[in-house]
């Protein structure tokens, strides 16, 4: 029993440190793809068709390619044409561009899903289509739109690990390299995904809160 | 700008056999992963649907765990991490039942939302005409569930298919190793990487256009059944 | 004495589908008027274009002797901006049928916010007017409380609240008490009615015939788009000339 306590001790260190970059990589992401998101989501509804249009080829390349592609050629293929980028901030572009694509949608989807109404109600007590937003649906497009941001969130923690590929010191990193010093494949894995999984599980449980109020406000 | 281009037609003859040997092993890989995560997720959902409580927990308790790590970690596992308890498996067939476990949590719970969605009274209609409930279920609930069902789980299909591109790291011959290999023997990343997005995104855009249609489709039917 | 609201001409279609087909009306300040007719008859298409929520195809609308919703210049009319055209909604007070209430808001906020936020008052005063507001529609204990909570009669008396502080010139009712359980339409037509004998000026669509015999000094009757008979209540709901009218009321009046 000591000595499962004193592995976890020794192995565990190095995973924790990857953990911080984990955390890390996910926060930063998410800022990005949803300030992206957000700006996009809103130049939908009224921007010029040339500007909607360019919105939505952006949105279907990065939501039909990999993300893991879509880092690599942010990391590698940059590199080649002069411009070196270091393996997080290349993380946080990749994904956050990917997000972006994700979130538009939800974002718009969210805003298409407030009633038609509330928009009518605002403009009758003479709001302009500008305040009418930002007082009485953005707020209620946040209600809506909680629960598929918070699957995306968590969808992108577990997303970072493949940025291990391009060396980032995060958990899945940290763990191959402990797998070719100590050869302890199995265990480390192993505490390798109950990280991820202790990560991952507040957000999910928070999640589902915001799922089940979703359901009382129906 | 026309010299980027122009190193396309010049490695095409020694590139294209490759990557189109290593689509087909994509499309294998996400058809694989697919047919198990919808098999298992099905199990799944049934099992935490039922009166088991054993089932249920166990049911659940599996779901939020495919759902809390990601699939690399589980194909490393697979790959690598077996192989001291004997059990080597090849990075085809770790791939597959990696990605298709991990994914069977997500998809047991789309099962689980559409199986419920279907008014209880249903089940209750069956019963009474002397169906069994298995008979209900596999010809009014199932038949019914479907269409909450279908346009997740073809979007499941889509990430699916973009998921594949992880195996690479278990090294599983698809599209995103070999297109790495060639970037790496040809010191062309750039080129090959975007060719390697733009063969992805020809293999899923048709299938989000597609997705999307029958989801249109499906909220023109009954519009009850949506939560 | 000029007329608080005038309606000239006014055409309305969607697509091909024409559901105004060139109505003048007029109401002078203090005028209570009701607006009845079958399904389909544009009576709330007509209301919804006397504060531009739906745009008018042709016609003129005038507010208090100023043109609304557009500007002209020399001869030729242009559409407002959302913003001006924001300035003037807030003149006139809607009532919806869906009542419409922010569900984000408690009821305080949802009568205050467009005070702070239209008409840039101190949120001292607005939530005073709010309070004022709220007593007035008898809904002052649920001050705090959010719509989710409320029954559908003590929303729609929110609603009414909501429009009241903007201090409206017009108050404009599209179908109150439609979307109410019957037992609940009694405390919001008894609100309308207290605004009514206040001397608001106020235009009502509804299907509450009695009540429209109790409440307006006059009633038009819409069919196919048109004004098919108007005057006071004592002519047009108890001895009407057109015949299609006669119909309809006693089709109507018939379950009683």
């Amino acid at each position: 029993m000591l000595e499962l306590l004193q592995k976890i001790y020794d192995l565990g260190g190095p995973l924790l440190l990857g953990a911080v970059t984990t955390v890390e990589i996910t926060v930063l992401s998410f800022i990005v793809a949803l300030s992206i998101g957000l700006l996009f989501a809103l130049l939908k509804l009224g921007a010029p068709k040339p500007v909607v249009w360019l919105i939505n080829v952006y949105v279907e390349v990065f939501r039909n390619t990999p993300v893991l592609a879509q880092v690599f050629i942010i990391y590698f293929g940059l590199a080649h044409t002069g411009i070196q980028v270091a393996a997080i901030p290349a993380a946080v572009i990749g994904l956050g561009l990917n997000g972006g694509a994700i979130l538009t949608e939800i974002i718009r989807a969210g805003l298409a899903a407030v009633h038609k109404g509330q928009r009518e109600a605002a403009l009758s007590v003479g709001m302009t289509p500008w305040t009418s937003l930002r007082f009485i649906i953005l707020p209620q497009t946040w209600r809506i739109t909680l629960p598929p941001m918070g699957n995306y969130a968590i969808a992108l923690l577990k997303d970072t690990a493949v940025v291990s590929a391009i060396a980032a010191p995060e958990i899945m990193f940290y763990a191959r390299n402990l797998v070719t010093s100590t050869f302890d494949t199995t265990f480390i894995y192993i505490l390798a995904a109950l990280l991820y999984f202790a990560l991952s599980f507040p957000l999910a449980r928070m999640v589902n809160h915001f799922e089940q109020r979703q359901r009382a406000w129906q | 700008m026309i010299e980027f281009f122009a190193v396309y037609p010049e490695n095409w003859a020694n590139w294209w056999p490759q990557i189109q040997t290593a689509m087909l092993v994509t499309v294998q890989l996400t058809v694989c992963s697919f047919a198990l995560a919808a098999v298992v997720g099905l199990l799944l959902a049934l099992g935490k649907l039922s009166k088991i409580r054993m089932l249920r927990m166990f049911c659940s308790g599996y779901i939020e765990v495919a759902r809390g790590v990601p699939a690399l970690a589980v194909l490393f596992l697979l790959y690598y991490g077996l192989v001291p308890t004997g059990l080597v498996l090849d990075a085809f067939v770790a791939g597959f039942i990696g990605l298709g476990l991990s994914a069977a949590g997500y998809i047991a719970e789309v099962f689980r939302a559409g199986i419920e969605a279907v008014h209880k009274g249903q089940r209750e209609a069956a019963l009474s005409v002397g169906m069994t409930p298995m008979k209900s279920f596999r010809y009014i609930i199932l038949p019914q569930a479907m269409r909450i069902i279908l346009p997740p789980l073809l979007n499941m299909l889509i990430i699916l298919l973009k998921d594949t591109s992880i195996c690479s790291l278990i090294s599983t011959p698809e599209l995103m190793l070999r297109t790495k290999d060639l970037a790496m023997m040809s010191f062309l990343p750039m080129h090959l990487f975007l060719l390697a997005a733009l063969m992805y995104f020809l293999m899923s855009w048709p299938l989000s256009i597609m997705t999307r249609r029958i989801e249109l489709r499906m909220q023109h039917g009954k519009k009850s059944l949506t939560p | 004495m000029e007329q608080l609201l005038q309606v000239e001409g006014l055409h309305k279609s969607f697509g091909s589908l024409d559901v105004l087909m060139g109505v003048d009306m007029a109401l002078e300040r203090g005028q209570k008027t009701a607006i009845i007719g079958p399904s389909g008859c544009g009576k709330s298409t007509l209301l919804r274009c006397i504060n531009y929520m739906e745009i008018p195809t042709s016609g003129h609308i005038h507010l208090d002797g100023e043109l609304f919703g557009e500007k002209k210049a020399n001869d030729s009319f242009t559409r407002m901006s959302e913003k001006e055209l924001a300035v003037q909604r807030a003149q006139i007070g809607m009532v919806f049928q869906g009542f419409y209430l922010w569900p984000h808001l408690n009821a305080r906020d949802n009568v205050a916010i467009s005070a702070i936020k239209v008409r840039g008052m101190s949120k001292a005063a607005a939530y005073e007017l709010a309070e004022d507001m709220l007593e007035k529609v008898h809904m002052s204990h649920k001050a705090d409380e959010f719509p989710e909570r409320l029954s559908g009669g003590q929303q729609q008396r929110v609603a009414i609240a909501r429009a009241l502080a903007q201090e409206p010139k017009l108050m404009l009712f599209d179908e109150p008490t439609s979307a109410l359980d019957p037992e609940l339409i009694g405390e919001v037509l008894k609100v309308i009615h207290e605004l009514a004998d206040e001397g608001r000026s106020m235009v009502l669509v509804t299907h509450e015939i009695r009540f429209a015999r109790d409440v307006a000094d006059r009633v038009i009757f819409m069919g196919d788009g048109v004004i098919v008979e108007e005057g006071p209540p004592s002519e047009v709901l108890e001895n009407p000339k057109n015949e299609r009218l006669r119909g309809f009321l006693h089709q109507i009046i018939k379950p009683e």
